[in-house]
């Protein structure tokens, strides 16, 4: 009985391979964008707890020089003596490669968590310098230093004895001290042994995972969207699936197979195909977060400095996930067709639901529930703080959107079916309304794919304006110049005077200010910075306050995160406090930055000397040409500001690639949804167009009224979608961007980028539907008119 | 083998409430057959699903072999349709998606005892030999009939309760049908029910009863 059953509902797929296709390929698309985009978050937060496994970072309390990234290797050996537990940690940079040397057997975390393989013992090294790091790493670190390949070093990370390190990077100094766990109960003061070190405590080294979070909850929230759509497909399917085999279930009740039997059979079978729909979702999955990693991981390092791998391991946590989800959501949406099958009388009606076709009454309760998602929207709007309410937001205002739009347009069908004089388009507005609930499911992921693409892009164009808007006034200066030393430093300024070219010497240093790591420049102030730095918010007389050491400029970042605005007190050093006269938007990088002038900075650091210049020029190649000569500076320490900015828009471009892959593909998955509703609609709407061309209409006609009505549709949809994309936008460029980057950005409106986007979703809606209308025009009269034949 | 005690069925709630069946009682023992007559909406076809446990009646007994139908829960009288009953459907009730072959065995096959023998038999004497490949879509209504009579003869039920089997059919098709019918009664000693309309085929069987405002005349 189980087989010939079994047989018999599958059969149906069989006779529906459309059906079949549709199923499948919902759920590979949910499972697939779903499980895609966690394969590239758990990549990158392996890669940060790898990196934290690694460097220990944020684990334990450091001591940090007040003053530059240097500490003397006596000043270690003093703290020893004195009793104080610390571990020299020595950190540069070679090839790209962040090389960190550490004590192992002072180090806390050993040697990082890296085992030496057997036999090789890091203490005999002798004179060659071993190093342990991934393959990528080693590869880049070439014959600088023997490399010992472990893949569990984090991505960018190469670790090694201090000495090595201290031998590869011809330096004699420490860079931070990690202070261990157990200290004596008596220590002398730190003050009093070593004044120019100050204590870190752990939690307040910034945490990559954490500054990422919000990046990756971007992601995640992408991915949610993607598997929503991918589910409307699923659950219109499963709803078509079950509407078309209500005959066949009544006859096999009918003949014999208890309820019991065959509904667990439908489930079985169901969840049979859902696994292997989303098996190939996985790999599809795994196919995009493979393309789309290196761009990923070059947006982390770009945005905010973090080392992601750019290889993808298949891991558990997001493929078992996305196989779940999938299961999940076609258990949810079988789950109400399974109790319809089993609360159905056996000997009811076999012909598909109304509801196919009209069903006035979900539209109802429809509204309501729109509305009432539309105004907590609204009351979001007003009390939201936090990213997760703001997400809230966002899941309100999309959903409740999604929701209106079938009332609205049947609304608007009617409207319109009232102005038509002519038969035929009386008939087409009417059919086109009834055919509305059918199609719904697909419009409102058309819905959501258009809104979420023009406020995406309001938001990346934006963000570009003000983005390009910023690297004009931070590159102003046509050249920049770097000084490797201060007596270079010195012979540059020397040279600029006495020809008197105007530059800016810069002078900077990290420093720790309201509990978070800053850096503070030194700048000398001059009609360049009066003309070209636009502020957030400024008090008057900015640059002749800051110019007399009276005040102080800070970046956004530092504001937003510090809690600070223009006329609060912010300590810039431990016995000077200064207002902020103004606040700096700052884009594309995360740190906290504090502006001061040259000689106030001087004061403070007196050991300092300015490490860059900007020059102004009108001829770069001859400035450039006669500063090397005269100065004797390497001419590859200049750098032509349009270098700069290439190469700063060039890490900006690249950090919006994934969100606009990600966009492409829920427009795609969306025409796919259309084309699918399309396509199981079209037998079902047989019976009704049979009867219009018995009566005279072309099938030519009928193919042509049915694409312009996909046509007609998808419009009303994108009119729609403009102003919820842009209510979007402005959620995530006012609440969303400033918790998840720290800088707010003015919204600018791109009506033709709009028009670009609307023509694409009219291009996907005309593709999904120029099949079935295909279908149509080349259906054999036989087939319809066996409409009439079985009318019985 | 059938008995059907006063048996009360209607349908709709309230004041719409139409009573179709008014206490109705009949009885058809092993080896003997029925004919039940009636105009339209009389309420045969109600009374032939529930006969066969597809629908319960309002108050009254069904019994088939001796056990109570109405007594049953759903999975019993599922398998005991299965295995003793077929219906040929007013409708012909078949499954759109199998072939012709396999919607001829499909009741046998749930019940597992395929007679593939017999079925050729069967599809040779009902002129379907030329169909078993097509699906029912592609077979005209005649031809539809006679896959489901097919259908419930290859299930050699003890009851075999038929819905106008003949109503599509010409005149020389509908006795080749008859004859396979009362073949299996004589072989098997089954009853068979048969609603029609037509006098020639409630002649050859061997008793005919009438049904009438909701009662037996
Ligand atoms: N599911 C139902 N709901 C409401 N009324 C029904 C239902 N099924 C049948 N009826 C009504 O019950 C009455 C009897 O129907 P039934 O199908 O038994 O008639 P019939 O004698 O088989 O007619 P015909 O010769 O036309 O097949 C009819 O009036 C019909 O409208
Ligand atoms: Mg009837």
């Amino acid at each position: 009985m189980i087989r010939t059953c079994l047989v018999a509902l599958l059969s149906h797929w069989r006779r529906n391979p459309i059906q079949l296709f549709a199923y499948l390929a919902g759920l590979a698309i949910a499972t697939g964008l779903w499980s895609g985009v966690q394969a590239i978050n758990s990549e990158a937060r392996a890669s940060y707890d790898a990196a934290a496994a690694t460097l220990g970072e944020g684990q334990f309390d450091r001591l940090i020089p007040r003053q530059g990234d240097a500490i003397a290797q006596e000043t270690f050996v003093v703290l020893r003596r004195a009793g104080w537990l610390v571990s020299p940690v020595l950190d540069v940079t070679l090839n790209d490669v962040r090389v960190i040397g550490v004590d192992p057997v002072t180090s806390p975390t050993g040697l990082g968590g890296v085992t030496p393989p057997e036999g090789t013992s890091l203490f005999t090294t002798g004179p060659d310098t071993r190093l342990f790091a991934n393959r990528n790493s080693a590869r880049a670190l070439g014959d600088l230093a023997q490399v010992i390949i472990d893949d569990t070093v984090a991505p960018g990370i190469a670790i090694g004895d201090i000495g090595a390190v201290q031998r590869l990077s011809g330096r004699n100094d420490l860079s931070t001290l990690v202070l261990l766990p157990e200290q004596p109960l008596v220590q002398p003061d730190l003050a009093s042994i070593a004044p120019d070190l100050r204590l870190q405590p752990s939690q307040q080294v910034a945490d990559v995972a954490q500054l990422t979070d919000s990046f990756h909850l971007n992601l995640t929230a992408f991915g949610l969207l993607s598997f929503a759509v991918g589910l409307f497909i699923v659950h219109s399917t499963i709803g078509l699936a079950f509407e078309q085999r209500r005959g066949m279930i009544r006859t096999i009740r009918s003949l014999g197979v208890p309820l019991r039997v065959l509904v667990g059979l439908i489930v079985v079978e169901m969840l049979a195909l859902a696994a292997i729909g989303a098996v190939i979702g996985i790999l599809l999955g795994y196919l995009m977060a493979a393309l789309l990693l290196p761009d990923v991981a070059a947006t982390l390092r770009g945005l905010y400095g973090a080392q992601v791998s750019g290889t993808l391991t298949l891991r558990p946590e997001w493929w078992l996930s996305g196989f779940l989800l999938a299961m999940l959501g076609t258990a949810f949406a079988l789950a109400g067709r399974i109790w319809q099958v089993a609360s159905m009388p056996l000997l009811a009606s076999a012909r598909p639901r109304a509801w196919v076709m009209s069903g006035a009454a979900r539209f109802s309760a429809q509204a309501i529930v729109a509305c009432v998602l539309l105004s907590a929207a609204a009351v979001l709007v007003i009390v939201a703080e936090g990213l997760i309410l703001a997400f809230a937001l966002l899941g309100c205002l999309l959903i409740g959107g999604a929701l209106a739009l079938p009332v609205i347009a049947a609304r608007a069908l009617a409207w319109i079916e009232r102005g038509a004089t002519r038969p035929i388009w009386q008939w087409f507005w009417a059919d086109t309304r009834q055919q509305l609930p059918g199609l719904s499911l697909a419009l409102m992921a058309l819905l959501l794919a258009v809104a979420a693409n023009v406020g995406v892009s309001t938001m990346v164009s934006s963000f570009r304006l003000t983005f390009v808007g910023f690297l004009d006034q931070r590159l102003a200066p046509e050249l920049f110049v770097q000084a490797e030393t201060p007596q270079e430093s010195a012979a540059l300024d020397a040279f600029l005077t006495r020809e008197g070219i105007e530059a800016l010497p810069l002078r900077s240093t990290p420093t720790q200010i309201e509990g978070q790591s800053v850096r503070l420049f030194g700048v000398r102030v001059g009609s360049t910075y009066r003309v070209s730095w636009v502020f957030l918010a400024e008090r008057p007389q900015v640059w002749d306050d800051v110019a007399d050491g009276a005040a102080v400029i800070v970046n956004e970042q530092l504001a937003r995160r510090g809690n600070l605005w223009v006329g609060d007190m912010v300590e810039v050093a431990p016995t000077v406090t200064l207002p902020i006269a103004a606040v700096v938007g700052d884009y594309g990088n995360p740190q906290g930055q504090v502006v001061m002038s040259e000689a106030l900075f001087e004061t403070l650091h007196p050991d300092s000397y300015p490490g860059q210049y900007g020059i102004r020029t009108d001829d770069v190649t001859a400035l450039r040409q006669r500063i090397a000569d005269e100065v004797g500076i390497a001419k590859n320490a200049m750098i032509h500001q349009a270098a700069i900015k290439a190469a700063s828009l060039e890490v900006f471009e690249r950090t919006f690639t994934v969100t606009a892959a990600l966009n492409v593909l829920t427009l795609g998955v969306a025409g796919f949804a259309i084309l699918m509703s399309l396509l199981t609609l079209a037998d079902l709407r047989v019976p009704q167009l049979a009867p219009v061309w018995a009566m005279g209409v072309t099938r030519r006609r009928l193919g042509g009224l049915e694409l312009l009505r996909a046509l007609g549709l998808a419009g009303l949809v994108f009119v729609f979608a403009i102003p919820l994309g842009l209510a979007l936008a402005w959620v995530l460029l006012t609440l969303v961007n400033v918790e998840a980057f720290g800088w707010q950005l003015p919204m600018f409106l791109f009506p033709l980028e709009y028009l670009r986007l609307g023509a694409y979703a009219l291009g996907a809606v005309t593709l999904a539907a120029a099949w079935p209308a295909l279908r149509l025009i080349r259906t054999p009269p036989a087939a319809l008119l066996k409409v009439f034949a079985n009318e019985r | 083998m059938l008995e059907i005690g006063s048996v009360k069925k209607s349908y709709g709630d309230g004041a719409a409430r139409v009573p179709v069946l008014r206490g109705v009682s009949l009885e058809l023992g092993a080896g003997q057959t029925l004919a039940l007559t009636g105009e339209s909406g009389s309420g045969k076809s109600t009374l032939l699903h529930i006969a066969a446990g597809l629908e319960a009646p309002d108050s009254g007994a069904v019994r088939v072999l001796g056990q109570d139908l109405t007594a049953m829960d759903d999975s019993a009288r599922a398998t005991f349709r299965r295995t003793e009953i077929a219906l040929v459907f007013q409708q012909f009730n078949l499954i759109p998606s199998l072939s012709v072959a396999a919607n001829i065995s499909f009741q046998a096959a749930l019940s597992g005892r395929v007679d593939q023998p017999y079925i050729d038999r069967l599809v040779q004497a009902l002129g379907l030999a030329d169909h078993m490949k097509k699906y029912p879509e592609a077979l005209s209504g005649g031809q539809q009939q006679r896959v489901a009579i097919a259908r419930a003869l290859a299930a050699k039920p003890k009851l075999m309760l038929a819905d106008e089997p003949t109503g599509n059919l010409d005149e020389q098709t509908a006795d080749a049908v008859l004859d396979q019918m009362l073949e299996l009664v004589s072989l098997s000693d089954a009853s068979l029910l048969v609603v029609t309309h037509s006098p020639k085929i409630a002649a050859r069987m061997g008793r005919t009863l009438h049904l009438a405002g909701g009662q037996v005349v």
